[in-house]
């Protein structure tokens, strides 16, 4: 894994089907669509604390999540799909008409602590 | 209002023989007369009562993934909306507006749907209602349900009786479908059954028990068509002996053997594989309580699709096609395999042969039917060149001399002079099928009849006859002319009501409640929601 | 009031015994829903003071709404129309009808959640079975790259894992239960076996699997890098080969991922081998209320299940073509029409993109991301809740949708039907 990389997972979780239902500007859904979920020597790696601010670019774009350490393998991100998330996955399908929306790699910027 | 005059009417129900008749059309019926009605210029034509299917596949979740899994079978046939009718594509498994323009460009108006799994008959209702032109009726799939094969187990035949009432309501089915009865359910652990007498499933009940049983429960109720039964071993070497054991089964009561052909197979391997539809036909012949249909064998493509799952796993391994399997809970099964019957295939070349013996060795045209059993041995829009190949003996040779030389040394086709009359043809095809389905408005022109009619240019040739009718009549209006659809609109869907013990539904509901997925109250199909036009046929 | 088993549309496994309570015309309780269905049954109750519509976010009437929307759709050269996995299957057929007469590209949420499943099915057929089958016999479930804990909850409790069924009386202690996903999601604590996969890594570990039960002795280092130990796939490929029935759940984790079709296909071929063991079936977890309805509803109409194009008159399937993101992505949609969906939020950007520099239309129930970009927006009746239909299940099971709750807005199907007419009397004119 190269320095500052991780492989991206979206998915569903549980407070964002709930939020949806509350509505997509319900505190629940944008909370979230915003939280990417990191393992503890990824966060260590990056030097980020739970609540801290990353940036995560890729070829097609970038998002501001707010970062939790979750039970997740070395080198993944998890982040429930949505807004955010939709801006960082391409629009090619390889002619199969689905795009590349899980397990693609991502650039980890860490943005200065708000504190 | 309309009459037809001059024409050349073929009309065996009320025994009228090519006579030039007049034909008067009021209110959607035929009546005796009509004055100032337009009049349709028939000379030189052929009048028929509009063609009834005893047997086809073309509504449900089975026909449905047939048409998802086969793209290549779509894009080389493809329907372009008009001013009147919807887009679609053909081959096959035709998409639903198609499959209705296609039969009505046939001259055929009344279609039923062979095989419905009771917990998905809304899908087929939902099909049925777009399924234009046609009216249509769909069987239920009752041969493997479990609530049946209990009640035969228990002994309780009161019951049978009531939830297989109760079973045709809920559906808004017409008939009394078995399908590999026992096999089905045992096919639920990967396995099946061989023989009238092996117990294996799940209530170690005989496909005999259920034949007799149910054949039982079709007459006490009075339901208009006798089962109709899809025989144990289908598709096997030498299946022909299941085949008479299950007629001998219901001990003089009435049934229906469909799509025989691929049940008269003698042999006990494919390298030994014969034509036993001699053997078929004699017992048909000797057994009036009997009626079939074929499923004629068409050459090219076809789509296998039936609640028989084991069977069509053995299609699967026999050809390496792609297969589909889909077993439903405590009903059926189903499975979908392609399939391409070759000319010079051996095997293929007999089974096309058999079709044919069985339609020249059957003496009584009442009870034997023209079916490809589509899409199974072919698209139903291939009849005109079976009814040419049973017109014409000449033809008939000429084809054999085509295909695979052990349709010559193993069937007798080639010994068979029978050349069919088209009053013999009108009544495989409308006249029979419609007094087999007990539909009595159906396959005549006789006053109180619907006026269903279909017209055809009289040609010597009979195939380019019966491809392309002048006129086609449906419930008194014109929706096609030369062969092409000049009005869309929906038909009617047929069911019965019989009546039944509603203690019934408080038996079953424990069971029902354990073992299904879906609740008791939302498995009925909704009469006002599922079936827009419709008409109940009376039982007794 | 109480209304009782009434059907829940918010993902795919519909299940239809909820008992709803409604009280001062809103639903104040429900019983027997997951924690997403009751969200979805009470998150829908107030929506009453949105507008019918709105024209370039001005509030207008549902018909001003539907005047405008039909057209901006009949002067489009290339309109696309896309979405109706939340409504119901009598609305999906008038959107088809309309597809047609605009010569539009139609295509569903399937493109981009099970259309690889879809396409695999086409390669190699699907040996599966309804959901009742799964309770009453299968004493093997395999979930891969899903994670019903959090997106079909009830899949564990009313079909799968727990209930109790015709031969399988003890219910989960009747059970082996396998997760094979790419991390430890909330799932795995339904788990007997958990195996972590490596991303992009499935094709490689389902191969192994078809290697292994054919009886092909493989070398550690052919399933090296993928996360998991060939005594682990030995071990799966055993307890495969000896369950009574297994059942392999399939995920958006194996669609999603490298490979899409290609993984689904190896699932449908690897269980298409175990059939000559014993009985094994697989199932796509369809994930909203009604996808499986569009497929099934375009299939019957077109012969294909998503991605459909008209522009030729006749029906036309080719995925990467005709599929939403394709069609967006290469800026060829000139208008759209969105039916209860939301696209802006959920698919990639460079195709949601052009959704906002083209006409789009959105009928939605909720405010989305998608009716914040859409040029006209109308309201409508929440299936399920204030309007009536079909849907069907991820098993292909249809159930009829009650209506519990009046709506002041039109349902899906009146306000297509409405567009439908509209849009054929100015392609006349």
């Amino acid at each position: 894994m190269p320095e500052g990389k991780l492989i991206l997972i979206t998915g569903r979780s549980t407070k964002q089907g709930t939020g949806l239902n509350k509505g997509k500007d319900s505190r629940d859904y944008q909370e979230a669509v915003r939280t990417l979920e990191m393992n503890r020597e990824d966060m260590a790696r990056f030097g980020l604390r739970d609540g801290d601010l990353v940036k995560i670019k890729t070829l097609y774009g970038e998002a501001t999540f707010t970062c939790r350490q979750e039970k997740l393998p070395k080198g993944m991100a998890f982040v429930a799909y949505g807004s955010l998330s939709s801006r960082l996955v391409g629009g090619e399908t390889h002619a199969s008409g689905m795009p590349d929306s899980k397990g693609f790699e991502v650039e980890v910027v860490h943005l200065p602590r708000g504190d | 209002m309309l009459k037809i005059v001059q024409g050349e009417v073929y009309d065996p129900i009320n025994g009228i023989d090519g006579e030039k008749r007049d034909i008067c059309i009021e209110g959607g019926k035929i009546v005796a007369e009509v004055e100032g009605a337009p009049t349709i210029d028939a000379s030189g034509m052929v009048v028929m009562p509009g063609g009834v299917d005893i047997h086809s596949h073309i509504a449900g979740s089975k026909v449905n993934t047939g048409r998802k899994m086969r793209p290549e079978d779509h894009r080389g046939d493809v329907v372009p909306r008009t001013n009147v009718t919807r887009s679609g594509v053909g081959y096959t498994v035709p998409s639903t507006f198609t499959t209705g323009y296609r039969y009505a460009a046939l001259g055929y108006t009344t279609v039923m749907e062979a095989a419905v799994p009771p917990l998905t008959a809304k899908h087929a209702h939902e099909e049925l209602n777009d399924i234009p032109l046609l009216d249509k009726a769909s069987f239920p799939l009752m041969g493997n349900n479990y609530f049946v094969l209990k009640y035969i187990a228990t002994g309780e035949f009161q019951k049978v009786k009531a939830f297989v009432a109760w079973l045709l309501q809920a559906t808004k089915g017409y008939a009394i479908k078995i399908v590999n009865p026992g096999g089905v359910d045992t096919w639920k652990w990967g396995k099946n059954i061989e023989s009238l007498d092996e117990k294996a499933n799940t209530f170690d009940v005989t496909p005999r028990q259920i034949l007799t049983t149910l054949a039982r429960v079709q007459e006490d109720l009075g339901l208009p068509h006798p089962i109709h039964v899809h025989c144990n071993n289908l598709g096997v070497p030498g299946n022909y002996e299941t085949t008479l054991k299950t007629m001998e089964a219901v001990e003089g009561r009435r049934i229906h053997i469909t799509h025989a052909q691929f049940n008269s197979y003698g042999g006990e391997s494919w390298a030994r594989f014969r034509s036993k539809a001699p053997e078929i036909a004699t017992y048909v012949n000797d057994h009036p309580n009997v009626t079939i249909d074929v499923g004629q064998v068409i050459f090219g493509e076809a789509t296998t699709m039936t609640a028989d799952g084991p069977w069509q796993y053995r299609l699967h391994q026999l050809t390496g096609h792609k297969w589909v399997n889909s077993d439903v809970e405590m009903e059926t099964g189903a499975g979908i395999v392609p399939y391409r019957f070759s000319k010079r295939n051996s095997v293929n070349a007999i089974q096309w042969a058999i079709g044919l013996e069985l339609l020249l060795l059957i003496e009584d045209p009442w009870r034997v039917f023209l079916t490809t059993d589509h899409p199974n041995g072919g698209p139903f829009y291939f009849y005109p060149q079976i009814i040419k190949l049973l017109m014409s003996q000449d033809a008939r040779l000429e084809m054999l001399e085509s295909v695979h030389k052990w349709a010559r040394t193993r069937t007798s086709l080639k010994e068979l002079g029978r050349e069919y009359s088209l009053y013999e043809i009108a009544i495989i095809t409308r006249a029979g099928t419609a007094k087999a389905l007990g539909l009595k408005e159906k396959g005549h022109l006789g006053v109180g009849a619907d006026a269903d009619i279909a017209i055809y240019p009289k040609l010597d040739d009979p195939e380019a006859m019966f491809s392309r009718p002048r006129y086609v009549i449906k419930g008194g209006e014109v929706i096609v002319e030369d062969g092409k659809v000049v009005k869309d609109g929906l038909g009617k869907t047929f069911f019965v009501e019989p009546a039944y013990d509603e203690a019934i539904e408080g038996e079953i509901r424990e069971d029902f409640e354990k073992y299904y997925t879906v609740t008791f109250e939302n498995y009925p199909v909704q009469l006002e929601h599922y079936l827009p036009r419709h008409e109940v046929i009376p039982c007794g | 009031m109480e209304i009782d088993n009434v059907v829940c549309a918010f993902c795919g496994c519909v299940c239809d015994d909820i008992t709803v309570t409604v009280e001062e015309g809103r639903i104040s309780e429900v019983k027997n829903a997951c924690t997403l269905g009751r969200a979805w049954f009470l998150g829908h109750s107030s929506n009453a003071h949105r507008p019918s519509g709105t024209v370039n976010g001005r509030p207008v009437s549902t018909e001003e709404a539907v005047e405008e929307a039909a057209r901006i759709l009949a002067q489009a050269r290339y309109p696309l129309i896309f979405g109706l996995t939340s409504t119901y299957c009598e609305a999906q057929k008038e959107a088809i009808a309309l597809a047609e007469v605009l010569g539009a590209c139609i295509d569903c949420c399937t493109s981009v959640c099970h259309g690889p499943s879809g396409i695999a099915l086409q390669g190699v057929g699907e040996p599966t079975c309804t959901l009742g089958e799964v309770k009453n016999r299968a004493d093997l479930i395999i979930y891969w790259g899903s994670n019903p804990a959090e997106s079909h909850p009830r899949h564990l409790t009313r079909y799968a894992v727990t209930p109790k069924g015709l031969f399988t009386p003890r219910g989960r202690k009747d059970r082996r239960v396998v997760l094979v996903d790419v991390r430890p999601t909330p799932s795995a604590r339904a788990a007997d076996i958990f195996l972590q996969v490596k991303p992009g890594k499935d094709f490689e570990c389902l191969w192994a699997l078809r290697a292994l039960i054919k009886g092909i002795d493989l070398e550690e280092d052919a399933v090296a890098d993928t996360g998991v130990t060939l005594a682990q796939l030995k071990d799966l490929a055993d307890r495969m080969q000896s369950c009574r029935f297994g059942m392999l759940c399939v995920g958006q984790g194996l669609t999603q991922s490298r490979g899409k079709q290609m993984n689904t296909t190896a699932v449908f071929l690897l269980v298409r081998e175990l059939n000559g063991f014993t009985k094994f079936a697989a199932m796509p977890m369809r994930g909203h209320g009604n996808v499986t309805g569009i497929d099934n509803v375009l299939a019957w109409q077109t012969g294909y299940p998503f991605g459909v194009n008209f522009s030729r008159g006749y029906p036309r399937f080719n995925p990467g073509e005709f599929t939403a993101v394709d069609v967006l992505t290469r800026q060829e949609a000139d208008a759209a029409l969105i039916i209860a969906s939301d696209p802006v939020a959920n698919l990639p950007r460079p195709a949601s993109g052009r959704l906002s520099q083209i006409p789009t239309v959105a009928l939605e129930t909720r405010e989305s991301e998608t009716t914040k970009i859409a040029k006209v927006v109308i309201t409508t009746a929440p299936a399920g809740i204030s309007a009536e239909g079909t849907v069907y299940r991820m098993d292909n099971v249809p159930l009829r949708l009650r209506k519990v709750l009046p709506s002041p807005f039109p349902s899906d199907e009146e306000v297509l039907s409405r567009l439908l007419e509209r849009v054929k009397e100015l392609k006349h004119a």
